[in-house]
């Protein structure tokens, strides 16, 4: 493999990486607040692909907005601007709100159950989501219009980068940026942080429990929408099942990371993005699926804690 | 002291069938034998086929029982034994026919299911050795993981022994006929009028076949549950920090779990492959471990019967319905009747959760498993109040005796 093309693969896994990041915070945070594997957290970035698509048509369907809208949506740079924003805007309040509504009728009756019944709650409400979709929707892989051109920004011998995988970087690092902000400045994030380190002693200093897991619910479905948006406009099109190997492997990044460590899940992300592309390209393709699956397992056997995560000790 | 070793006494002769058992457990056998042949007779042979897959099924829930039930570990790729007891088994019988010749034919399933059997356990001990050390919800997602790797690695033709989507036996190439199947066709023949004309088949011999392997699982796993094993599975189950303070060797009991649990799927995934005459990475996704921890959890957790009901309730009633409309028999059109499959999933996703909030505990859930999920029940508390009051009183009058 010539140098060209790692470097062209470390750049498609940055971009694929930041996708992973996305998805991997929704994992990392429910994960420091509830203890719980939200299996059904991949069934949101899926969601999130398919509100996406659906705003995105409605916003450039004449019959729907008008021709001057559309007009604007995608004539003019700033419509084009103003169009993402919206839909992405869409598609994280809508996911968002599918989570809370998620926790409310799954997860929440099962706070004081044995650790399973969550798990085993959440592959249910996967399933669900997953079927759901299929019947109601479409069974095969619905086309992305590709309404933002997609223009060679860079280039550099063999590599290029291009202007989607740029938007989704730096919209990613923004992100994470200020989620991080978030977490660590202001009030309701230190009640977060309060509320992962201990929850009953957090509700004894009057904290409100459910408002805090309400609104991990909400950022962390409400960024994996995103990524679905971003997911959909980078492949091409979305599908029923499109959210279970992302979902595996944002999983495993949060793991990498240390599980229920913000900063840990955006390191793992990018460290797995990285990995697997430069496996897709030194093995084949085939095996790429593999490769993320075998990470998962050693990293979870010989460093449960992750990289960044304290070790686990197991409470009697 | 006296008192309590009487009532775990109690608790296992209540295991020796009652006449109204007896008679209970002889129409369950009638049925169990008569009904397929009847199915057979009146030429509703899809009938036959649904009961010898619910069959596996059964096989394939209680081997998963044995280690989400029994241990209590949550094992999302248990999909992967059956793909081992599969494709071994059938890469092993291919190799057996070009050793020993084709009259080694007929001896073929039965050779090469003791392989499969230990391919699975082998496997089994495989995984479970680096998870030991793994909490119950991180085990899920590594089983989950290595379930993945098993089936990618197949679909992308390992070693070039699994011929890849394509699947087994390779064209040109066939999965012999077992012993008796022959015979059976050509003499097991009978009519009674004109509507009643019973020939024995390959659906009919397989089905028996999943009968005879899920009273073998019945009785062994009933034996396991009441072994000093199946005691230390129980106590691990419920705690592990304290099981291992008292003796429990945790490494040991949870290999046993693993391996123990899956020579059933590797039984029943060899014994799929005979049935279906062909075997493909496609009946190996993740959708299908799903499917049997649904079984289990549906049925009830630890529970024998509640593993048969769950088969038959998600394997057999969607399956049956379907089949019921493309003969015909159902007043559905074709496309009602691919809803009913369809929707199967979306059903079973809402069981899930339902069941969960509702009861945690099963359809049919093992006394024990329901104690520990529901221990606010009011009726269990009553008894354990009642009990922890009876040992008061008794020392109470021990010490006035004194």
């Amino acid at each position: 493999m010539s140098g060209d093309v790692i470097v062209q693969q470390l750049v498609n896994g940055i971009t694929l990486g930041g996708l992973y990041a996305l998805i991997a915070l929704g994992y990392t945070l429910v994960y420091g607040i509830m203890l719980m594997i939200n299996f059904a957290h991949s069934e949101m970035f899926m969601a999130g692909g398919y509100v996406g698509l659906f705003v995105l048509k409605a916003l450039t369907n004449e019959a729907w907005v008008g021709a001057g809208a559309v007009g604007f949506f995608t004539g003019s740079t700033i419509g084009l601007i103003v169009l993402f924003v919206i839909v992405f805007l869409a598609a994280a309040i809508l996911v968002g709100i599918l989570g809370v509504v998620i926790e409310r009728f799954a997860y929440r009756p099962l706070r004081h159950a044995p650790r399973l019944a969550p798990l085993i709650s959440a592959i249910g409400v996967s399933i669900f989501l997953q079927n759901a979709v299929l019947l109601w929707v479409d069974s095969k892989a619905l086309p992305f219009p590709a309404v933002m051109p997609v223009v060679t920004v860079v280039k550099v011998g063999g590599v290029t980068v291009n202007s989607l995988q740029i938007l989704i970087l730096v919209t990613t690092l923004l992100l994470l940026a200020f989620l991080d902000t978030f977490v660590s400045k202001t009030r309701i994030g230190k009640a977060m942080r309060a509320t992962s380190q201990d929850r009953e002693a957090a509700g004894l200093m009057g904290i409100d429990i459910n408002q805090v897991i309400g609104l991990a619910f909400f950022i962390g479905p409400a960024l994996g929408g995103i990524a679905g948006v971003f997911h959909g406009m980078y492949y091409g099109s979305v599908k029923f099942d499109m959210g279970f190997l992302p979902g595996m492997k944002s999983f495993t990044a949060a793991v990498i990371g240390g599980i229920g460590n913000l900063r840990g899940a955006m390191l793992g992300g990018f460290v797995l993005g990285i990995l697997e592309s430069l496996a897709a390209g030194f093995l084949s393709a085939g095996y790429k699926d593999v490769v993320a699956f075998a990470i998962l397992i050693l990293v979870l056997i010989f460093r449960p804690g992750g990289l960044l995560g304290e070790s686990v000790v197991e409470k009697v | 002291m006296g008192g309590s070793k009487m009532d775990i006494r109690t608790k296992v002769s209540s295991r020796k069938a009652t006449t109204k058992q007896k008679i209970i457990y002889a129409l369950i056998a009638v049925f169990i034998v008569l009904v397929p042949v009847i199915f057979q007779g009146i030429g509703q042979l899809f009938l036959v086929r649904i009961m010898g897959v619910v069959g596996l099924y059964v096989m394939l829930a209680l081997g998963l029982n044995i280690v989400v039930g029994f241990a209590g570990l949550l094992d999302l790729g248990y999909i992967a034994f059956y793909a081992m007891g599969a494709y071994v088994g059938v890469i092993v019988g291919d190799v057996m026919l070009k050793t020993f010749g084709a009259s080694f034919g007929p001896w073929v399933y039965f050779a090469s299911l003791p392989i499969a059997a230990l391919a699975a356990a082998a496997t089994g001990i495989a995984l479970g050795t680096p998870v030991l050390r793994l909490r119950g919800d991180y085990l899920a997602i590594v089983t989950l993981g290595f379930g993945e790797i098993v089936r990618i690695l197949i679909t992308n033709d390992v070693f070039g022994l699994t011929n890849g989507p394509a699947g087994l036996p390779r064209s040109g190439q066939s999965i012999p006929e077992p012993f008796g199947l022959l015979w059976l066709r050509e003499h097991a023949v009978f009519s009674i009028g004109d509507n009643f004309n019973f020939q024995f088949s390959n659906n009919l011999y397989w089905y028996f076949i999943a009968v005879l392997l899920c009273l073998l699982t019945i009785f062994v796993v009933r034996r396991l549950d009441d072994s000093r094993l199946g005691r230390s599975w129980t106590a691990m189950r419920e705690d592990e920090v304290a099981a291992a303070s008292v003796g429990i060797n945790i490494t040991t009991a949870k290999l046993w779990a693993f391996s123990l649990g899956a020579v059933w799927g590797g039984v029943a995934g060899l014994t799929f492959a005979n049935f279906q005459q062909f075997v493909s990475p496609e009946s190996f996704t993740f959708m299908e471990s799903v499917f049997v921890v649904c079984i289990v959890v549906l049925g009830g957790m630890g529970s024998i019967p509640g593993a048969i009901i769950g088969a038959i309730a998600i394997q057999g009633i969607p399956e049956l319905i379907r089949g019921l409309a493309q003969s015909g028999i159902l007043p559905l059109d074709p496309g009602q009747a691919s809803l009913v499959s369809n929707y199967r999933y979306l059903v079973f996703g809402l069981v899930m959760v339902i069941m969960m909030a509702v009861r945690p505990q099963g359809i049919w859930p093992s006394a024990r498993r329901a104690m520990e999920l529901h221990p606010d029940d009011e009726k269990i508390q009553n008894e354990e109040s009642q009990s922890l009051w009876e040992a008061e009183h008794k020392t109470d009058t021990a010490d006035h005796d004194l």
